[in-house]
């Protein structure tokens, strides 16, 4: 099929005309349809639960939700009634996590699409714009079994809308991880906890002040689009709303391959919060596209 | 369409003492849910325990739904009730007696 007919397919298709996807659609995950293998990432254990690391342990699932609120009630998506909502703790600090776990066949460009928002719990009757700290997403990714450059590399990406009560708005990466933590005793798993609060770095000219409207419970869909390219495991375009970020300064976490995760596509999503009240990211609908 | 069927883990190994409960769960999709309750560790004097399930408005204020059943009496049982109507957010309460730990899983089943 040519580039002009699939282009003109997709834009006909109310579905799929807000994405921009490359020539072959991995998944389509619209929330409206189910969890669409959208999980939580539960850490690494052996023999017992108490084997965790804390960051894992906090986690908890996603959860189907109409953004329901307590002074005007459900809010609703872009095109249905449902999004997937990632909740963390009440606890200053606290992260989750939500991610869907597949693999590779292509070692080529693959771009994810999706629209997004993000809000505190609306426990307070103020504009609490600075108690979410951060949302943000990364790939988990590996070489195929047989590739001479199979490196583990995780391209981390977020937000940091607030550290501290002060409302920064910038995006940042990571190119470091913790150590590694032997988990149980058959020399078979370690955990890492990448997403500790340590070594994020300023994306340059990546501040951005995105609509978080008036009050605590009203919300706006953002759209963002990350282009990765697997052949040489470099990220090569970030864009949020109608912002274009450079790329050049970015680097990915790299580790040595591990021994179970060949041609691994993990892609994750995460939210913290600045204060002790839940912090909420929204995401209605997803795109994740592959140039093959 | 195949309807909707969710497991949902909405506390693993959490250690509930005194007055616990589980985070807040959306599950307004569903029309009727299972509830688990696993004790993965125990510690202090074992007396029955009620635990209630709970509904909220807003997912900030919580009342009891009725449904009430008792936490497991040893490492590895199962307690379970079933829930219907319970509109859009779940939770599970329980108060501990002083001197009492428990390190609980606790499973949704939603349809």
């Amino acid at each position: 099929m040519n580039a002009d007919l699939l282009q003109t397919l997709r834009l006909a298709d109310p579905r799929l005309s807000r994405f921009d996807p490359l020539r072959r659609i991995l998944c389509f995950d619209d929330f409206d349809r189910g969890y669409c293998g959208w999980t939580q990432l539960v850490g690494n254990y052996e023999h017992s639960l108490d084997a965790m690391l804390p960051g894992y342990a906090q986690h908890t699932q996603a959860m189907l939700s109409t953004l329901p609120t307590w002074d005007f009630g459900s809010h609703g998506g872009v095109d249905g009634s449902y999004a997937l909502k990632l909740a963390s703790r009440p606890r200053r600090g606290a992260q989750n996590v939500t991610l869907k776990r597949l693999t590779f066949r292509d070692r080529g460009p693959i771009r994810v699409e999706f629209y997004f928002t993000f809000k505190p719990e609306a426990s307070e009757m103020r504009l609490s714009e600075a108690d979410v700290r951060s949302f943000g997403f990364l790939y988990d990714l590996q070489g195929g079994d047989t590739d001479p450059d199979n490196d583990r590399v995780m391209p981390h990406f977020r937000f940091l809308n607030a550290l501290d009560g002060v409302h920064l708005q910038k995006w940042q990466f990571k190119r470091r991880t913790k150590h590694f933590h032997p988990i149980g005793t058959d020399n078979k798993t370690v955990s890492h906890y990448h997403l500790s609060p340590e070594d994020w770095e300023d994306l340059p000219g990546g501040h951005q002040r995105l609509c978080y409207n008036e009050i605590p419970t009203k919300v706006n869909w953002h759209y963002a689009c990350l282009d990765f390219d697997l052949a040489t495991m470099t990220a090569t375009g970030l864009r949020c709303n109608d912002r274009q970020f450079d790329l050049t300064g970015f680097e990915s976490i790299h580790i040595p391959a591990m021994r179970n995760l060949w041609c691994m596509l993990n892609l994750c999503f995460f939210v913290e919060t600045d204060v002790d009240k839940r912090a909420f990211l929204y995401l209605d609908s997803l795109c994740l596209s592959a140039d093959f | 369409m195949l309807r909707e069927n969710h497991t949902a883990v909405i506390a693993r190994n959490e250690l509930w003492q005194g007055s616990s409960a589980t985070e807040p769960h959306e599950a307004g999709w569903a029309i009727e849910a299972l509830i688990f309750v696993r004790a993965l560790a125990i510690d202090g004097p074992l007396t029955p325990v009620p635990v209630s399930v709970q509904v909220s408005a807003d997912g900030m204020r919580w009342v009891d739904e009725g449904t009430r059943f008792e936490l497991p009496r040893t490492i590895e049982a199962d307690s379970w009730a079933r829930i219907r109507h319970f509109g859009n957010w779940l939770r599970l309460s329980a108060d501990l007696p002083a001197g009492l730990t428990m390190k609980v899983l606790v499973t949704l089943h939603l349809k």
